[in-house]
């Protein structure tokens, strides 16, 4: 038996900060270059829509009977164009599949064990993730609503129709669509904490945050309930601008904020729980 | 150190590993060995927490590795070189792992100087060999200095030069108090890195020892004959009650020492023109070893 004169090797650490691991996921997000990619274009998706939505109106405008026009203005129609239907739903879709990514993106290479063993408090890192996914995706959703809004209202203000950041109504549409995006980002995140799988994750959130609210009518009362549970339908909410609209089943725009809340709430909880117990 | 007791793991009927125990000590590098499927990498994960155990338990330095926040400091592991992303830089994925752990981007640097890849830190690792990746893994392990390092498999991929890089690094980091854990599925990848070794087959413990003493189970001393005149030998041989099988025109005897078939070859004026002396290789007693738990396991599973 030989004894071994070796150094006891001492592990000297400093204190575990929430803060480092955000600093490493904000690092590990800016560092692949697709983020800024998937962002800019992304947003100008957005826009696009929104500002070809617009464009259409000030290009037909002297088309448009005398009745059209004076309903036009009267309605505030000018609202629906700073953020059209149809860019909510690139805006769901590219927040989602962003989100999604974030998590399965390191399931997908196996990065994961790499970065649970690193840091084998999963819930604390995953919580960071959520963190940080939520910031860069709000002000993704703030530049590319204040961009719609921006290039829609000036678009329209050539025809002398565009309305101010002030009209009632306006400042909700570019907040709720701007949050449109954490809040689906955030669900995506869930969606692929829970599948792990990264075509699986996509399809998942998509479905669950595009298809399921689009077969939820408003006409009965169970469908109307399930689907002013969507972010989707929130978002339709806060941004009805005009007069009421006659729905069966009308619903206040504080439970929509809450719904809002709900969801990036529940996220960042399934997101945070899943990585607990499974084996990874 | 690390101590693993009667460690199991399930995944539904199939057990992969079977209350494995043993201890892995500082100072000295140890080789985890076992063929493919064996039950090595579950045993790492479960090491890390990655994967809990059905039952047992496993500590490092005293601890459940998952009850550390942050982990690099304590322990480094390689677990599989592809477990990166390839649309990062060598240089920003140790960047981020270092940041994690509150470990200053200077060490980055140092790291990266001690596995060579300084060259290539500012390329993105999805253009790296699997040599590059295997450097690249190993320079994650050394961020956090940490006391006890685990490595799968880190030979894979690399070229001879690499591969002597990496015995040197594993002699180093043991002689200075470290624990050092490597698994592998070829003995002979060992034979040159440990000074002990735990083999396991089929997930159950087959031997946790040094690697003279495992050289020494497996020991088995045959002699080569060569020899115009088979027959004749053979019954001399068989007289003395050696063990002789033929195959391509010599003689494989057991049983019996090289000196001991001289003298009757002499006595007998029996023409030798070979006579070798064969001890079996670590990479023999390994499979035989291996080989008999394999079929233990399966007899048993019945």
């Amino acid at each position: 038996m030989t004894t071994l004169d070796v150094r006891v090797a001492s592990v000297v650490e400093p204190r575990a900060r929430f803060r480092d691991l955000v600093g490493s996921e904000w690092l590990k997000l800016w560092s692949l270059r697709s983020t800024g990619w998937s962002l800019l274009l992304g947003a100008l998706a957005v826009v696009a829509f929104n500002f070809g939505t617009a464009w259409d109106h000030y290009r037909y405008w002297l088309q448009y009977d005398e009745a059209s026009r004076a309903g036009f203005v009267a309605n505030g129609m000018a609202l629906w164009d700073a953020f059209t239907y149809n860019a909510a739903l690139v805006l769901i879709l590219a927040s989602a599949a962003m989100g999604a990514v974030a998590v399965v993106g390191e399931y997908g290479s196996g990065l994961i064990r790499t970065t649970f063993t690193a840091v084998p408090d999963r819930g604390s890192l995953m919580a960071a993730k959520v963190l940080v996914v939520t910031v860069v995706q709000t002000l993704f959703g703030a530049v590319a609503s204040g961009a719609s809004f921006w290039s829609t209202q000036a678009m329209l203000s050539a025809r002398d129709i565009g309305l101010p950041i002030t009209h009632p109504g306006a400042l909700r549409i570019v907040v709720a669509s701007a949050l449109l995006a954490p809040v689906c980002a955030v669900a995506g995140m869930a969606v692929g904490a829970l599948l792990r799988k990264s075509a699986v994750s996509i399809v998942g959130a998509f479905v669950l945050l595009l298809l399921l609210p689009a077969v939820l009518t408003e006409r009965r009362h169970l469908s109307a309930v399930l689907a002013h549970a969507t972010p989707l339908h929130a978002w339709q909410r806060l941004g009805d601008a005009g007069p009421a609209v006659q729905e069966p089943f009308p619903w206040s725009t504080g439970g929509a904020w809450l719904v809002f809340a709900l969801w990036a709430l529940g996220g960042a909880v399934v997101t945070v729980l899943a990585v607990r117990r499974r084996d990874q | 150190m690390i101590e693993v007791r009667e460690l199991t793991k399930r995944y539904g009927a199939t057990t992969a590993v079977d209350a494995l125990t043993f201890t892995v000590r500082p100072g000295r590098v140890t080789g985890f060995l076992g063929p493919n499927g064996s039950g090595k990498s579950t045993t790492l994960r479960m090491i890390l927490g990655l994967h809990a155990p059905t039952s047992g338990s496993v500590t490092v330095d005293g601890r459940p590795f998952t009850d550390r926040p942050r982990g690099l400091r304590h322990v480094g592991a390689l677990l599989d070189a592809g477990d990166v992303h390839g649309g990062r830089t060598a240089r920003s994925h140790l960047a981020v792992l270092a940041r994690s752990n509150r470990i200053p981007l200077s060490r980055v640097d140092e790291v990266l100087e001690e596995v060579g890849l300084v060259a290539a830190a500012r390329r993105r690792i999805g253009g790296y060999s699997l040599g590059m990746r295997q450097r690249l893994g190993i320079a994650g392990a050394l961020l956090g200095d940490p006391p006890v390092l685990l490595f799968d498999e880190p030979l894979n991929g690399l070229d001879p030069e690499g591969v002597k890089w990496v015995r040197g690094l594993f002699r180093r980091l043991a002689s200075e108090g470290r624990t050092v854990f490597v698994s592998s599925h070829l003995m002979t990848e060992m034979e040159h890195t440990a000074d002990e070794l735990v083999v396991i087959g089929r997930g159950a413990l087959i031997a946790a020892e040094s690697l003279s003493e495992f050289a020494a189970r497996g020991r088995r001393l045959s002699v080569t004959v060569g020899t115009p005149d088979r027959a004749r030998l053979t019954a001399l041989l068989l007289g003395e009650g050696a063990e002789v099988e033929e195959e391509a025109g010599l003689l494989t005897v057991t049983g019996l020492p090289a000196a001991r078939i001289g003298e009757l070859a002499l006595e007998h004026r029996v023409l030798l023109d070979q006579l070798t002396t064969r001890t079996a290789s670590l990479e023999e007693a390994f499979m035989e070893l291996t080989a008999d738990s394999v079929e233990y396991l399966a007899g048993d599973a019945r």
